[in-house]
């Protein structure tokens, strides 16, 4: 029934039929677009000069950056897919937070691991305990709790419902992590390319930067809408498992 | 609702409850700590508020998952969430009584530990005065971990990993008020009224989502 299947509001995605529709027929369009960015953005990395102070460890910046922007937007998707779920009870929410969070965790660890690669050489320590880094070391952590509660329980509806208010609990960690470089003033430099005056950085650096940050978002969403579909999948797959049990028991 | 903060205090304060081995658990804790960093009375003396704030700590998430579990097992949690009262109020009350139990008895035995850290007088009043205002927080922060942990089956563990990150900020503020107290240039209140702030944000906020939890797990 393609007709019935027609999206034309957003509300019809709640649909999980629909959704696999939908991203059976962008993912690859999604994959391919995120490939062909992150070559252009690659390239452009290595194209552009050196820092005349950091050299070429500046271009840990192009990584290290886009991941911890990502880290936090990874929450974000996760606090309104939570909304979603307490509130309109959509199933395509709890698969939506549930997906997310190791996708947040891997960015995050990303965005971790690249900074402390990038503040060795520039800060001469791995790890400092800044207020930047700690809140995001906490989000981490916060990422590895909500993983663990959504495994402990068999049931997955009452998982979702229940991760979906430890994630909004949560969710005030999140602009902690956004002004602790400027209520805070310690070794993480403060904000330079998202202010109200304009990015302070220079050109040169900005636009490599900015596609890969648009890389990045892109590959956060086809890994995202990837993850939930096998999500759906496995549902599925585990409910017909049951089915066929129940069957079985019938028949002996 | 005095009723159940009196029935929930009885449970703590009898034997099983845990409000006393709470306050063991946190003089282990800090005995422990010169063993590992020796015996140096002015190192103990500097590092006295952050090793009492963080044993307090520890010690505060010793109890917490027994907070609605026990409820659970012998039946009264669907009572309490049947009734007419506002969940929200039940919850608050009842994490008033786990403070009662669990928390104030280690405010009182702060000043004890303080005196085996060599603190001067100063430091142990501002630690208790601090660890009076900020361990509320900890436990209505608890109080979202322990509720949204009563179905598991061995959920103890899991409510400390998913609390410890949300309760560093009341670590963070309680430390530098202690110190603050101690030394001169850095003013006391700020931070002191920071804790404050906190406390009574997450005593909105924990009761509300503790009670979306436990509504939301129940069967």
């Amino acid at each position: 029934m393609p007709e019935s299947l027609a999206i034309t509001k957003f509300s019809d995605l709640a649909n999980p039929t629909r959704f696999l529709g939908l991203a059976a027929r962008i993912l690859p369009w999604m994959a391919g677009i995120t490939a062909i960015l992150f070559a252009i953005g690659l390239y452009l990395t290595f194209a552009s000069e050196g820092d005349y102070q950091q050299g070429m460890t500046v271009r840990i910046m192009y990584v290290h950056v886009p991941a911890a922007w990502l880290s936090m937007m990874c929450y974000s998707v996760m606090a309104a897919s939570a909304i979603g779920t307490l509130v309109w009870r959509h199933p395509l929410a709890d698969v939506s937070h549930k997906a997310a969070a190791p996708l947040g965790a891997a960015f995050t660890l990303i965005a971790l691991a690249t900074g402390s690669l990038w503040g060795k050489p520039m800060w001469g320590t791995w790890w400092v305990w800044d207020a930047r880094l700690t809140s995001v070391f906490v989000l981490f952590l916060m990422y590895l709790g909500l993983i663990a509660l959504n495994r402990a329980m068999d049931d997955p509806g009452k998982a979702a419902r229940v991760s979906a208010v430890l994630i909004l609990v949560g969710f005030v960690n999140i602009p902690i992590i956004k002004f602790s470089v400027d209520w805070w003033n310690t070794l993480h430099q403060p904000a330079s390319v998202i202010r109200l005056d304009g990015p302070t950085i220079d050109k040169e650096f900005l636009w490599p930067l900015l596609i890969m940050a648009i890389a990045f978002t892109l590959l956060f969403f086809t890994l995202h809408i990837a993850a939930m579909r096998n999500e759906i999948w496995r549902r599925r797959v585990s409910a017909q498992r049951r089915m066929a049990a129940r069957m079985a028991g019938k028949e002996a | 609702m005095i009723a159940l903060l009196l029935r929930d205090l009885k449970l703590s304060v009898r034997a099983g409850g845990g409000a006393l081995i709470g306050v063991l658990f946190f003089m282990t804790v800090v005995a422990v700590i010169p063993f590992g960093v020796g015996p140096d009375l002015n190192l103990l003396s500097r590092i006295g508020p952050a090793i009492v704030w963080i044993g307090a700590l520890l010690s505060a998430l010793l109890g917490l998952d027994r907070m609605f579990q026990t409820d659970r097992e012998d039946g009264s949690l669907d009572l309490l969430l049947m009734q007419e009262h506002p969940l929200v109020l039940t919850v608050l009350v009842k994490c008033l009584a786990h403070w009662l139990g669990n928390g104030l008895p280690l405010v009182i035995a702060s000043p004890l530990l303080g005196l085996f850290m060599n603190m001067s007088e100063v430091a142990i009043g501002a630690t208790m005065l601090t660890l009076l205002v900020g361990t509320p927080a900890l436990t209505f922060i608890g109080a979202v971990g322990a509720a949204v942990a009563v179905v598991l089956p061995r959920g103890g563990l899991l409510v400390s990993i998913l609390v410890l990150p949300l309760a560093i900020p009341v670590l963070i503020f309680g430390v530098s008020a202690s110190y603050a107290a101690v030394e001169d240039p850095a003013p006391f209140m700020p931070p002191f009224l920071i804790l404050v702030a906190i406390t009574m944000f997450f005593a909105v906020i924990g009761p509300i989502g503790a009670a979306l939890a436990l509504r939301n797990s129940a069967d």
